[in-house]
């Protein structure tokens, strides 16, 4: 019997599904004209054929399904691949018009002219991505510290809300905010303190700022899950030893969730470095070497943003482009296999 | 140190302040309901409701997608399945994927779209774009809620003769549930609060999208329409939008709070 142990008009359903569909099918081919339909209808027929002739057994669902988890985990594997060749073939383009060397170390970026150079938009990059790291980590470091081990219950579970939110809280949100906020405040005080009076508050620093804030629950977040994973007697055992409370947290929890504090930190340098909307709100977009902090600039991630509506009237600035996405990933990529190696390397070192 | 958690909380009071003083006044029941129309821009009436829907026509099917996706592979993941030198390899691609600007998947899908010859964007590319986003968030929040079941309940599963596959799906999803809401919740903000890559992918319209072709509006790609514009009314309206961008991100996060709270009751501890 085809069906293992199903009733007479369990069969028979099947049967009827059968037959419909595989007349749906051909009425789809034949008279709709609709492939699609006629693709999917093909699809089920073959499956219902296939199930009357095949002995469903639980070990055939477990063969099945587990290739079918296979085919998905290598697929995603396969994305990562495609995601990487495609970059690559498209910034072919311009850099078989351009050398590498022209395109990174020149700093002229002018589009229409057929002027590609980046010079000037990476150190801006490196600039603001510093900053609003050397901004972000110490108060991120310390309010993770303060957060796991000094705060009392009830103020931890008030905290905690807080960071979840802000960490979900859109880029374009915060570029807003920026825009009313950092800008007037950058323009009227900041800047004229530091002596630059013509800044127009859309600057490197403003986005540094923002970045900042951006930052902090990335790093809190993961620094307080590392901090919370080591061991309740570690920490008793250098208390016991005479040490206070700061020597512990400096000698013996910093030391043992080292590697996790600093994978929090590369995370939170990717943020930085990849945000695209909050900062093109308030950079000031212009491709300059900066010659000062308040000064309009441009990063990697902006340029993409506030050039890709020329992309249909320039052919190859869309290779452009890509090339600069490529950048993006590929600094990305190198970041987090750093992370990757520090770590295993630290992990064996630390252990405790 | 307290004064460094105060810079973190007053930062984020700092933002729901700006946007509540800003937006509230612009809101009102015409603008939640009525389509932009033809002159939302330019001063006149209308709403953002087609943004409100395209955001959300962008990001459930795409959640959902990588939903599927993320589980499967998060489930796959494990030891049961795979060597962990493999496991580890897919972990990290999934990690680079994570760390990966947005902006990165826009330039991507935008390329494919150039390639094939469509102009304007669409829909369809708004939600690969996302999806693509989302599945590294999902997968690697529910493999860390995975690796937390204990071996016992695998090991009482198995004995009891089930098949790895029936032990994935019925056993191990059911007890990783809070991660897995927590997960796929999470990958759901990012998504539809992610402005960089269907900035890229799906064009403007202000009307319905009624086809996977359609440009559609976003509610992040209004906000950074409305503020471009040199109207000072036009402008304010970015902030109404603002506001329920936010509404939406805070719902999902006390939704995600109720669920986990929820669910974690019937696990086994």
């Amino acid at each position: 019997m085809p069906v293992s142990n199903g009733s007479w008009i369990k069969k028979y359903k099947l049967l009827l599904v059968g037959i419909v569909s595989l007349f749906l099918s051909f009425v789809f081919l034949f008279i709709l004209n609709n492939f699609f339909l006629f693709a999917l209808f093909l699809f089920i027929f073959i499956i219902v054929l296939v199930y009357n002739f095949v002995k469903v057994t639980r070990s055939l669902v477990d063969l099945l399904g587990t290739r079918l988890m296979l085919f998905i985990t290598v697929f995603v594997v396969f994305l990562f691949f495609l995601l990487l060749a495609i970059l690559i073939d498209g910034s072919l383009n311009i850099l078989q018009k351009e050398s590498l060397s022209d395109l990174i170390f020149s700093s002229t970026w002018k589009p229409f002219s057929g002027e590609f150079g980046l010079f000037a938009v990476i150190v801006d990059t490196m600039i603001v991505t510093a900053i609003s790291m050397i901004i972000a980590v110490p108060i991120s470091l310390l309010s993770a510290i303060y957060i796991a081990e000094y705060a009392p219950k009830k103020f931890r579970n008030i905290v905690r809300p807080f960071i979840d939110v802000l960490a979900g809280v859109p880029s374009v949100v915060f570029g807003l905010c920026a825009l009313l906020v950092f800008v007037p405040v950058v323009r009227e005080d900041v800047a004229p303190f530091f002596g630059s009076t013509i800044s127009s508050g859309f600057s490197l620093f403003t986005a540094s700022l923002i970045l900042s804030i951006m930052v902090f629950p990335i790093i809190i977040s993961l620094c307080l899950e590392s901090f919370n994973a080591v061991p309740q007697a570690l920490k008793e055992a250098s208390l016991s030893l005479g040490a206070t409370k700061w020597e512990t947290v400096k000698k013996v929890i910093f030391r043992a969730s080292g590697p996790g504090v600093l994978a929090a930190i590369f995370l939170g340098f990717g943020r930085a470095f990849g945000e695209t909307i909050a900062v093109s709100m308030v950079i000031g977009n212009q491709e300059l070497i900066p010659k000062s902090l308040f000064g309009p600039g441009q990063t990697l991630a902006s340029l993409i943003a506030s050039n890709y509506t020329e992309v249909s009237s320039i052919p190859i600035l869309a290779s452009a482009l890509i090339f600069v996405a490529l950048i993006l990933f590929v600094v990305v990529l190198i970041f987090n296999l750093l992370g990757y190696l520090v770590l295993r390397r630290a992990s064996k070192r630390w252990a405790y | 140190m307290l004064a460094s958690v105060f810079i973190v909380m007053g930062s984020l009071i700092l933002i729901v302040t700006v946007i509540v003083l800003n937006g509230a006044p612009s809101l009102s029941f015409e603008i939640l309901t009525q389509t932009s129309g033809g002159g939302f821009y330019l001063g006149a009436g209308g709403g953002f409701l087609n943004a409100i829907v395209g955001s959300l026509l962008l990001a459930l099917p795409a959640t959902g997608l990588a939903f599927v996706i993320g589980i499967i592979i998060a489930l796959y993941l494990q030891k049961d399945f795979l060597k962990p030198g493999f496991a580890n390899f897919v972990r990290l691609c999934l990690d680079i994927l994570w760390g990966v600007p947005s902006v990165v998947y826009g330039v991507f899908c935008l390329t494919i779209m150039i390639a094939i010859g469509m102009t304007g964007g669409s829909l369809l590319f708004g939600v690969i774009a996302l999806t693509l986003l989302e599945i590294p968030i999902i997968t690697r929040s529910i493999d860390e809620s995975i690796k937390m079941i204990p071996l016992g309940l695998k090991e009482s599963a198995y004995s009891l003769g089930s098949t790895k596959f029936e032990t994935a799906m019925k056993v191990v999803r059911k007890q990783a549930m809070p991660g897995i809401i927590a997960g796929v919740l999470l990958g759901f903000g990012r998504g539809i609060g992610d402005a960089a890559s269907i900035l890229l992918t799906v064009g403007d319209s202000n009307y319905f999208p009624t086809s996977l072709t359609d440009q559609t509006a976003a509610l992040p790609t209004m906000i950074l329409n409305l503020v471009s514009m040199p109207d000072q009314v036009v402008q304010n309206k970015a902030y109404a939008v603002a506001f329920v961008l936010l509404v939406i991100v805070l719902l999902i996060s006390m939704v995600t709070r109720y669920l986990t709270k929820k669910s974690s009751k019937h696990i086994i501890k």
